[in-house]
């Protein structure tokens, strides 16, 4: 029985490795920074939630502990991941206007909160009230 | 067994590490290497969490919770700075 739990242990390791190799290997073989994305927000988050079972059921097996340290862990990196991505997503669209050449439009009101001031669309939207407010006043 | 998948695992952690520090130097946007650094963090956790297991101890997870809040914190940082010039405004 403990042979079966070992196994569990070592497979589970096993694909945590090549899951986080898999995740590098496409941050460093892809050719554009929105798709070296899913590397790093997809295949590595996968890798280390298998590493961190597997170090669950060592340490629940192995040594009689209860893993509470593994689980928190596991939520914060499986909490924190998306967020952090899109922020990159969101830094990388602000820095690059080709790429804000080609959104489509974000609604009625303003442009994409991301650029804030800098949509061309948005200043040609404010210019002719500007125009019109000194306008009316005189 | 279990030490053989730690040594694969080790060895895969550390070659995916070295991909990440080509990706940070050779990155040709900033945010490259903010997501080089990220990577980097998550790996790091990846690899004290298998050491945890080769030596059998439980003391390192303290350092892997400390990595991870510290390392998603840096990517907010580093990406709240090129998006508004500004950390805390």
């Amino acid at each position: 029985m403990p042979s079966l739990i070992e196994l569990a242990i070592a497979v589970f390791l096993v694909i945590g490795g090549v899951f986080v190799f898999v995740g590098s290997l496409g941050l460093a073989k892809l050719p554009d920074t929105m798709r070296r994305l899913h590397g790093p927000t997809k295949a590595t988050t996968l890798g280390i939630g298998a590493l961190l079972a597997a170090s669950i059921l060592f340490f629940l097996v192995m040594q009689n502990a209860g893993g509470i340290h593994e689980v928190l862990i596991t939520m914060f990196l499986f909490l924190t991941a998306p967020v952090s991505g899109n922020l990159i997503a969101k830094a990388y669209i602000f820095r690059h206007k080709d790429i804000q050449e080609s959104l489509p439009p974000a609604g009625d009101r303003g442009g994409w909160a991301t650029l804030g001031e800098q949509k061309p669309a948005e200043r040609a939207q404010r210019q002719p009230q500007r125009r019109d407010g000194p306008s009316a006043v005189e | 067994m279990i030490s053989a998948a730690c040594s694969f695992a080790i060895v895969a952690i550390s070659v995916s590490i070295l991909l990440n520090v080509y990706r940070l130097v050779a990155g040709p946007d900033a945010t490259d290497r903010i997501l080089a650094l990220d990577t980097m963090v998550v790996n790091a956790i990846g690899l004290i969490v298998v050491a945890g297991i080769m030596f059998g101890t439980a003391i390192y997870f303290e350092a892997a919770l400390l990595f991870a809040m510290v390392g998603f914190v840096a990517t907010v940082a580093f990406c709240k700075f090129l998006l508004r010039g500004n950390v805390i405004e």
